[in-house]
């Protein structure tokens, strides 16, 4: 167990400076993946009871080693990162050379997500997390050298620091007797240092994951990378903050915690599901709509943690299982569809030769494998069922609906309030993954590259197939999958906590709902089957072809294969009645109408432009801030030497006060 | 219990031979009763049986752009819907699959079926189909939290999402009336409303491009394709119908394990119900004018919170007692 995974490390660490030379990066790639089927052994292996327990490693920083071990719930996320990983992996391997920093940052950006999942101590924990964001950084980077792509690696970078500075203060606040987790699991906080301790970790985690309000960086950050960067930037890395939180208030922070703590989560959680939804559907590029859609999964995942906060506050255990289980299934579902997803929308930005969808369109005639693999993957992010996300979708809409268990009327009111938000954006999802395969891969071909588009073969095919047959698998084996995961639920809420599973179905016991995954897709399959049989057996005409009807339009002419391109809904049109009707909750907009003079023959123009708030109400203050506080500090650089003097003598004496106040504590 | 078995399973294929026999029948039976209160005489309450016979014998026409996508939707769309009628309880409660009658999982086959019919309508390339689409899902965004929320309510009532429970819970009247089941009601008749597209959302009987939603999904569907989807069009209504019978007018549906003649009598009044909600849905399209399609938010958004003061009742009422 150990042995694999040293080897696994070594080895990404090797593969880091094999990556770094630029020499072969196809086999360089392999071995990652490679490296990933390993991490998701021992992640496996790791939920079948065969975990590690807490063992020192003879490097570490100065004062003590560095902890590492393997529990169910690090073997649970392993799986998910596994699970991102080794497909992104085989699509790097299939795509052309990257530059070599990015075949540097590939394998340690692997390693530093790892890292954070078996550490078991602070440092190290705090090490593989900042290892991560910085090899994500030069994942960015590396592609923009320049120009708004190098802004948006900056904008990340700010994010990164600042997410890593929360966590820093969040383990100084957790650690006064030591930074292992045995030390602090020893004496969780209290009172106020609790409080902050909360605080910190929805700062730092959540900046990280793209919690509203700081989900601003996450829609331009994730896009821009490379696609196997991109997809493992919003399959796992999202997931590793998650673990993070789901570690430090969970786990660490101990059991007693009062039931409020799950509030400012829900809360959070609700905003950036919306916000993620609405924006998901309005964003021109595929990648960056699949990244609001990531905001989406990551805003439902976390009130699902807020409301086993509560749940557990208010002393109902099965309650808050039930919450915990649809957040770690869903981790999962969306780590594969996530994955399935993203390497589609790289698939057709490299066969197709681009990611704006008003140049894409009729792909699934041309690339029938992408499409299908891209048609499951929405159809699990739509929470449909039988697929993957409806499993998991379902288990955290019970648990909104059971939350009127909770005796506080605040608390009912708010779930009742969060239920129709996440509904609100799970019908958003539905909406943006509608408009993505619609745009995308039906229809008519918009531009001449989307009519010659080839199918992914050999290597990217398979690096599709691996999440599309996980995903399926995930879809009518939630059940066991997630009781396989009851040792993750145990760790966090007690050895008495179970996973909602009754053999192959979710079952919430006293409640009695269930869910039957493998029998609703039976059902659905046998109904649709007899339908087309028995409708099959009265018509038994063939169908012919023939130019579409089209309200009465003429088929376009020869010499216009496209069509006259107006004839075929945009991006912008099809996100139009959801801008019109939600868009002003998320972005602040403005249209402006161009008609033109009477007689002109110039056509008409309407502009829209679109602003997250998170931009306008989070960062020009800070911006503001800042310059507000270089003009102050540009001031002192004028004063007299008299002034210096009493500024630093009274700095001084306020730090000798603290000092004396400090000790006399 | 052998015969409690065998007695579910044969309530569960006659559930689902009566919900597809009726569809085309109530839906008729809507359009017959509306061309009466509009002083026309309308044609026969059969006639969407005839059309739909009618539609299996022509051969389909598919246009040259369209897919896999055109050819497999209609058939998964009537499944899904089918598969949420079978678990919609009818005439009689405790069938077969009345442990599987989640409502969370009948919204979401509702939504299986949606997204088909959505794919449908961007797979032509068509510009009429693609807006029907966008319009469809942003009614669905509204409607959907509505749904959810009025499960809440249901779930304070009867303990969980189970709509046999529920039903159950509430045909027993040991809950009496409650002013939070009246909003409940109201916002479920409006994401009705929403959901089959039907007056003030959407016209079902328009030939204004411009305004339709779900039809404009549909231009391009001939033959039994079009028969396929009409049928479901038809299987929705009806199930929506027996949801609404189904929670607010439990009273008369044979209790599970019930022999034949509860049956029969439960077959009999569920009659009467449908009949009763299609006179009513006729009355209500007859007496108001469709809004403009951006005013359905609003009308959407009322329903939600409509659901939410429900909840908020419910709370407040259970919470005192």
């Amino acid at each position: 167990m150990l042995t694999l995974l040293g080897l696994c490390f070594l080895a990404l660490l090797g593969l880091a400076v094999w990556g770094g030379s630029g020499r072969a990066p196809r086999a360089m790639f392999l071995g990652c993946a490679a490296c990933m089927a390993g991490l998701g052994l021992v992640g496996g292996a790791a939920l079948t009871g065969l975990g590690l327990p807490a063992t020192p490693l003879p490097i570490g920083p100065p004062w003590a080693p560095s902890l590492i071990a393997v529990d169910a719930l690090s073997g649970w996320f392993l799986l998910i990162l596994a699970l991102v990983g080794l497909p992104a992996a085989l699509f790097a391997a299939a795509s052309p050379a990257p530059p070599r920093a990015e075949g540097a940052a590939f394998p340690l950006f692997l390693a530093g997500m790892a890292g954070v999942l078996v550490a078991a101590d602070g440092f190290s924990m705090l090490l593989g997390f900042e290892a991560m964001s910085l090899a994500s950084w030069g994942l960015i980077a590396a592609r923009h050298p320049r120009g708004p792509g190098r802004r948006t690696a900056r904008l990340y970078l700010g994010f990164a620091i600042f997410s890593g500075l929360c966590l820093i203060a969040g383990f100084a606040l957790l650690a006064p007797a030591g930074l292992s987790f045995a030390a602090i699991r020893a004496a969780p906080p209290e009172g106020w240092r609790a409080g902050v301790v909360l605080m910190l970790v929805l700062l730092g985690a959540g900046s990280k994951m793209g919690l509203a309000p700081f989900h601003v960086w996450l829609p331009l950050a994730h896009p821009a990378a490379a696609t196997p960067a991109s997809a493992l930037m919003s399959g796992a890395m999202v997931k590793v903050a998650l673990y993070v939180m789901l570690r430090m208030l969970l786990d660490l922070s101990g059991p007693a915690q009062p039931l409020w703590w799950g509030l400012p989560l829900v809360a959070a959680g609700a905003a950036t599901a919306l916000i993620g939804g609405l924006r998901a559907n309005l964003e021109q590029d595929i990648k960056a709509a699949l990244a609001c859609s990531t905001l989406e999964n990551m805003g439902l995942m976390v009130i699902g943690i807020g409301l086993a906060l509560v749940f557990r506050g208010a002393d109902l255990r099965p309650l808050a299982a039930l919450a915990l289980a649809a957040v770690l299934l869903h981790a999962l579902n969306h780590a594969g569809f996530k994955a399935l997803l993203f390497l589609c929308a790289g698939a057709v930005a490299s066969l197709a030769g681009s990611r704006d969808p008003d140049r894409l369109g009729g792909l699934i005639h041309r690339m029938p494998w992408v499409a299908g693999c891209a048609l499951l993957g929405a159809a699990s992010a739509a929470a449909l069922p039988p697929f993957s996300g409806f499993a998991s979708e379902w288990l955290l809409l019970q648990s909104l609906i059971q939350g009127w268990r909770v005796a506080e009327m605040s608390v009912q009111l708010l779930a009742a309030a969060t239920l129709a938000v996440a509904g609100m954006a799970i019908g958003l999802a539905a909406a943006a993954m509608v408009r993505f395969a619609g745009l995308v891969f039906l229809g008519r071909p918009r531009t001449p590259m989307a009519a010659g588009a080839r199918d992914a073969t050999g290597l990217m095919r398979a690096a599709l197939l691996v999440p599309a047959v996980a995903s399926a698998a995930l879809a009518i084996l939630a059940a066991p999958v997630l009781a396989l995961g009851g040792g993750a639920i145990a760790v966090l809420l007690g050895p008495n906590a179970r996973a909602p599973v009754a053999g192959f179905d979710l079952a919430l016991g006293e409640v009695g709902a269930r869910y039957a995954p493998w029998a609703v897709a039976g059902l659905l399959a046998l109904a649709t089957v007899l339908i087309l049989l028995a409708v099959k057996n009265r018509s038994k005409h063939e169908p012919v072809r023939g130019p579409a009807w089209d309200c009465g339009f003429l088929p376009p002419p020869a010499h216009l294969p496209f069509g006259d391109p107006l004839s075929q809904v945009s991006a912008a049109g099809l996100g139009q009645p959801i801008r019109r009707s939600l868009g002003a909750v998320a972005l602040t907009l403005s249209e402006r109408h161009g008609a033109a003079p009477p007689g002109s023959p110039q056509p008409a123009t309407l502009r829209v432009e679109a602003e997250d708030r998170g931009f306008s109400h989070v960062l020009q203050p800070l911006r503001r801030l800042r310059q507000a506080l270089s003009r102050e500090a540009e001031a002192l650089r004028n004063l007299t030497l008299r002034a210096y003097l009493s500024i630093s003598f009274g700095t001084l004496v306020l730090l000798l006060a603290l000092v004396a106040w400090l000790e006399r504590e | 219990m052998m015969l409690v078995a065998f007695g579910s399973l044969i309530t569960q294929l006659l559930h689902v031979a009566l919900m597809l026999a009726a569809a085309p029948v109530i839906v008729g039976a809507v359009r017959w009763l509306k061309a009466r209160l509009m002083g026309r005489r309308g044609p026969h309450p059969l006639q969407p049986w005839r059309d739909l016979l009618k539609l299996l014998r022509k051969r389909p026409v598919l246009a040259e752009t369209a897919s896999v996508v055109s050819r497999v939707a209609p058939y998964l769309a009537l499944g899904a819907t089918t598969l949420a009628a079978a678990l919609v309880p009818s005439f009689a409660q405790g069938m077969w699959l009345a442990p599987l009658a989640d409502l969370v999982l009948i919204g979401g086959l509702l939504a299986l079926a949606r997204v088909a019919l959505a794919l449908n309508g961007h797979d032509a390339g068509t510009p009429f189909g693609g807006m029907g689409a966008a319009r469809e899902m942003t009614f669905a965004v509204f409607a959907e939290p509505a749904l959810l929320v009025c499960v809440m309510v249901f779930a304070v009532l009867a303990g969980g999402s189970n709509l046999d429970a529920i039903g159950a819970a509430l045909r027993d009247g040991a809950l009496g009336l409650r002013v939070s089941l009246l909003f409940a009601g109201l916002a479920l008749v409006a994401v009705m409303l929403a959901e089959n597209a039907r007056i003030p959302v959407d016209n079902p009987a328009t030939h204004l491009e411009l305004t339709m939603v779900h039809e404009a999904m549909l231009l391009e569907a001939s033959g039994r394709h079009l028969a396929v989807w009409e049928m479901q069009a038809a299987l929705k209504l009806t199930l929506w119908f027996a949801l609404l019978a189904a929670i607010f007018l439990p009273f008369g549906t044979a209790p599970a394990g019930s022999g034949p003649l509860a049956w029969a009598a439960g077959l009999g009044l569920w009659g009467l119900k449908m009949g009763l909600l299609a006179l009513g849905l006729a009355f209500f399209e007859s007496a108001i004018a469709k809004m403009r399609v951006f005013r359905v938010p609003d009308f959407l958004g009322g329903a939600l919170l409509l659901a939410l003061l429900a909840a908020a009742l419910i709370f407040v009422s259970t919470g005192l007692a």
